[in-house]
């Protein structure tokens, strides 16, 4: 009997056209760098390389920060928030209709699959900017206090895992109140931001509101440490995060940080079973684990861990591993030579440590970065693998025999991002969701965003949340002074 | 592989779950302790695999499988016997202007037809179905179903496709479904037994899967979704249910228990969906119509309309797909 092959069913990379090198975006005009040093964006799935992309220095940063503070002052503070709301609202059309050719090159950038890309991320980019849009003329309805209005010029730094998304949560928020933006996207996935200074463009939003700045480390410090900005926000690496709160301490600026994670995704004997394997694949291979609200440590009730590590081991034979650009490939390419380095030391510690390390052994393509899907099953709550975000698609199995150890284990973390609660009683999931110390609990799912839930971590995941009604706090000032 | 007919149903019930008489408290007690369905994650997971994106040669390969798992089905009051006769020699020669079209695995037809359907097909290998057991509501007596299923395995059924007691089983009364289950399936003699759990009357996939393990302890070949008489019909989540029942079965007792999904699966790209959900969640050995089956009629359209496609790269349309006997289920 022959077996059920699924052909080739590549997505058309004809709808995109990525120009050989890029400049900035700065006061509504795609202008060249003042100096700098000129880096490649590859396809992280074949090293080819995507695009020349322009390193902002310093001037340029300060020309982005000049740019966004004169929108400020004279247009985008002072349009009603009816007005703000329009231009969302287009912006987010704009991205709808745009869809196809988003999602195609942020596949090409970023090596996360184009299923993904094409039915969570930029579905999602759209939903927060159509979100926001609805908050513009509404603020004063928020309970922020009286008279909410924008802060300024905001500095945002985005990560390489959701890049057109986390441009979204970012810049949607900023603008719909008020403020006018400067944001970085990672240095290894510039691509969809500046598709979105393009979509800007189109939208007709006035100079100067979005500036759109690409660089690595030293362009983010740029942006950090200029005088003109008002607030930061940042997601990222808990290690840089914590470098941008000691560079503005003592100066006026505020900040929102939303750091890595160590999700515990607890799976109790009571679970529907099948469902809670599929929300463990969910939780730790979605996007190939690049999630800093990961399930990255799976905490099984002792008595059923034989049951549920079978039945996660023989449904991630199923697992799909390939050419991102295949409709029918589940988990892509890691990201950067870089990042598969760090999972390849980690995993390695892993088996030194002491943990069984278990993967599919499915093939994998010979050029671009590339890492198995992966359980460690037998870790300790004192190995290196269940402490460290490894940011990959590894999953570390501990085993709990009571909800309290549940509990006890989930928090015993640095880190306070999310968590996941596997149980057919009702009861129980709220009382877990009491105890826990992070600042997303799922029930009986994993992994689900939308604009109207706020997001953001306990203790080293960092402080603030974005999205939801949340999220417009932190980019409002109230009150009458100044 | 063994399979059920080979031990008394009862007496391996009572030793899978390790009772010394099999009362209805037993049953309730193992099946209500098999793990829960999660309606919003299932629904998600059958969502997930629809997405797949099934293409040329994987695609041909998958409608010729398709045909294959069908069963092609008439089953209603105006059945005469020309219509039947039809409908069993389309099944002969599902495509004339194709001769290497495979033969769907059987034609299912009530249990007066079966002699009619017999005739036409004979030796061809295309199976024979009945329903039976007072199909489709199921409301009659036990000696009355028996005799129903007798008379159609008499007359020549290889398969019959019995309702269960919805009534007896949603009032908890699981042991009077098991019986009535073993006993058809006594009555069946060599015939396959599908059972039809009528899952539209079911309404939750905890029902389902405790349907279905019930169904399987009591020696049924098939678990089937629906009567095609009850809207809703075969879903993809309903039938994503059973296939993990039947791969879970098979790694508790060895033995395999095959899949049908009826009613409603009109498409080849719905056909497509079903088999990648069961090659994704029972697995390869499902891929062969013993072990899966279409309950559908207008099905076999659609998959032959697509095959001309596929050979000649143009769209025929209805006129082009010789069809004997149109019917809506």
């Amino acid at each position: 009997m022959p077996t059920f092959e699924y052909a080739p069913s590549p997505e058309s990379r004809a709808v995109v056209d990525i120009a050989s090198s890029h400049g900035l975006f700065i006061g509504g005009e795609l202008v060249e760098a003042t100096g700098g040093t000129p880096f490649k964006t590859v396809n992280p799935a074949t090293e080819e390389v995507l695009s020349e992309v322009s390193e902002a220095t310093a001037d340029d940063v300060d020309a982005a920060v000049r740019a966004a503070r004169t929108a400020y002052t004279r247009i985008w503070s002072r349009m009603s928030g009816a007005d703000r709301g329009k231009y969302l609202y287009r912006i987010a059309r704009i991205i709808q209709e745009r869809s196809r050719e988003l999602a195609v090159l942020e596949t090409l950038d970023n090596g996360k699959p184009i299923k993904e890309s094409r039915d969570v991320d930029v579905p999602l980019v759209a939903a927060h900017f159509f979100y926001h849009a609805g908050w513009a003329d509404k603020l004063e309805y928020a309970a922020l206090g009286p008279n909410p209005r924008g802060i300024g010029v905001v500095g945002q730094v985005i990560p390489w895992n959701f890049p057109l998304l986390m441009l979204a949560w970012k810049v949607a928020p900023a603008l719909a109140t008020g403020n006018t933006v400067v944001l970085k996207p990672a240095e290894t996935t510039p691509l969809t931001a500046l598709a979105f200074a393009e979509i800007c463009r189109q939208a007709d939003l006035p100079p100067g509101v979005v500036n759109i700045v690409t660089g690595a480390g030293a362009t983010g410090q740029a942006i950090v440490d200029h005088p003109g900005i008002d607030k930061l926000a940042f997601t990222g690496s808990t290690g840089v995060g914590k470098m941008i709160a000691r560079s503005i301490a003592g100066t006026r600026k505020k900040a929102t940080l939303e750091l890595g994670g160590k999700g515990a995704n607890i799976v109790f004997d009571d679970a529907a079973i099948d469902q809670a394997v599929e929300g463990i694949v969910t939780g730790i291979f979605f996007n190939q684990g690049h999630v800093c609200c990961a399930g990255s440590r799976l905490l099984v009730q002792e008595n059923v861990a034989d049951e549920v590590l079978r039945r996660l081991k023989r449904r991630l034979g199923t697992l799909r591993v390939g050419d991102p650009m295949d409709k029918n490939t589940d988990v892509g390419a890691i990201n950067s030579k870089a990042q598969l380095e760090r999972i390849t030391e980690l995993a390695a510690a892993g088996e030194a440590e002491g943990a069984q390390r278990w993967d599919s052994g499915c093939e994998l393509p010979r050029k671009g970065f590339w890492f198995r899907p992966t359980v460690f099953s037998d870790v300790a709550q004192t190995h290196r693998i269940a402490q460290e975000e490894i940011f990959g698609p590894v999953v570390s199995v501990l085993t709990f025999r009571t909800p309290g150890e549940a509990v006890a284990k989930a928090n015993n973390t640095p880190y306070g991002l999310s968590a996941g609660i596997w149980t057919e009683k009702g009861s129980r999931i709220l009382w877990m969701a009491d105890q826990l110390r992070a600042g997303v609990v799922w029930a009986n799912t994993f992994n689900k965003f939308d604009p109207t839930s706020p997001f953001g971590g306990y203790k080293e995941s960092g402080y603030g949340r974005e999205g939801g009604r949340h999220g417009l706090e932190a980019y409002v000032q109230t009150g009458d002074g100044q | 592989m063994s399979t059920a007919t080979d031990v008394d149903a009862t007496a391996r019930a009572r030793e899978i779950l390790g009772v010394s008489r099999l009362t209805n408290q037993a049953l309730t007690r193992w099946l209500h302790g098999l793990p829960g369905v999660d309606q919003v994650g299932c629904e998600t997971r059958a969502a997930g695999l629809s997405t797949r994106s099934i293409k040329t040669t994987s695609k041909a390969w998958a409608i010729d499988l398709a045909i294959s798992m069908i069963d092609l089905t008439t089953l209603e009051g105006a059945d005469t016997p020309g219509k039947v006769r039809g409908l069993a020699t389309r099944a002969l020669v599902p495509d004339p202007t194709a001769p290497d079209t495979p033969s769907p695995a059987a034609v299912c037809v009530y249990g007066d037809m079966v002699g009619i359907a017999r005739d036409v097909l004979g030796d061809s290998g295309v199976k024979v179905a009945a329903v039976a057991t007072a199909f489709p509501s199921g409301r009659a007596s036990r000696a009355v179903k028996l005799a129903d299923t007798r008379d159609a395995v008499e007359a020549g059924a290889d398969e019959i496709d019995m309702v269960i007691d919805r009534g007896a089983f949603l009032a908890g009364d699981y042991l009077t479904v098991f019986r009535e289950i073993a006993e058809t399936k006594e009555a069946c003699g060599d015939a396959r037994l599908k059972v039809i759990m009528e899952t539209g009357e079911l309404a939750t996939y905890d029902n389902v899967r405790r349907a279905s393990w019930l169904s399987m302890l009591a020696g049924g070949d098939f678990v089937k979704t629906s009567t095609g008489k009850i809207s809703p019909a075969a879903t993809l989540p309903v039938t994503l249910t059973m296939l993990e029942a039947v791969r879970d079965w098979r790694d508790l007792t060895g033995e395999m228990v095959g899949v049908k999904p009826a009613g409603g699966i009109r498409t080849s790209k719905d056909a497509i969906r079903y088999l990648v959900t069961v090659h994704e969640v029972a697995g390869e050995d499902w891929l062969d119509n013993h072990w899966f089956r279409f309950g559908a009629s207008s099905l076999l359209n659609d998959l032959v309309l697509q095959r001309q496609r596929m050979a000649t790269g143009a769209y025929s349309g209805a006129d082009y797909v010789a069809d004997d006997a149109p019917s809506g289920y």
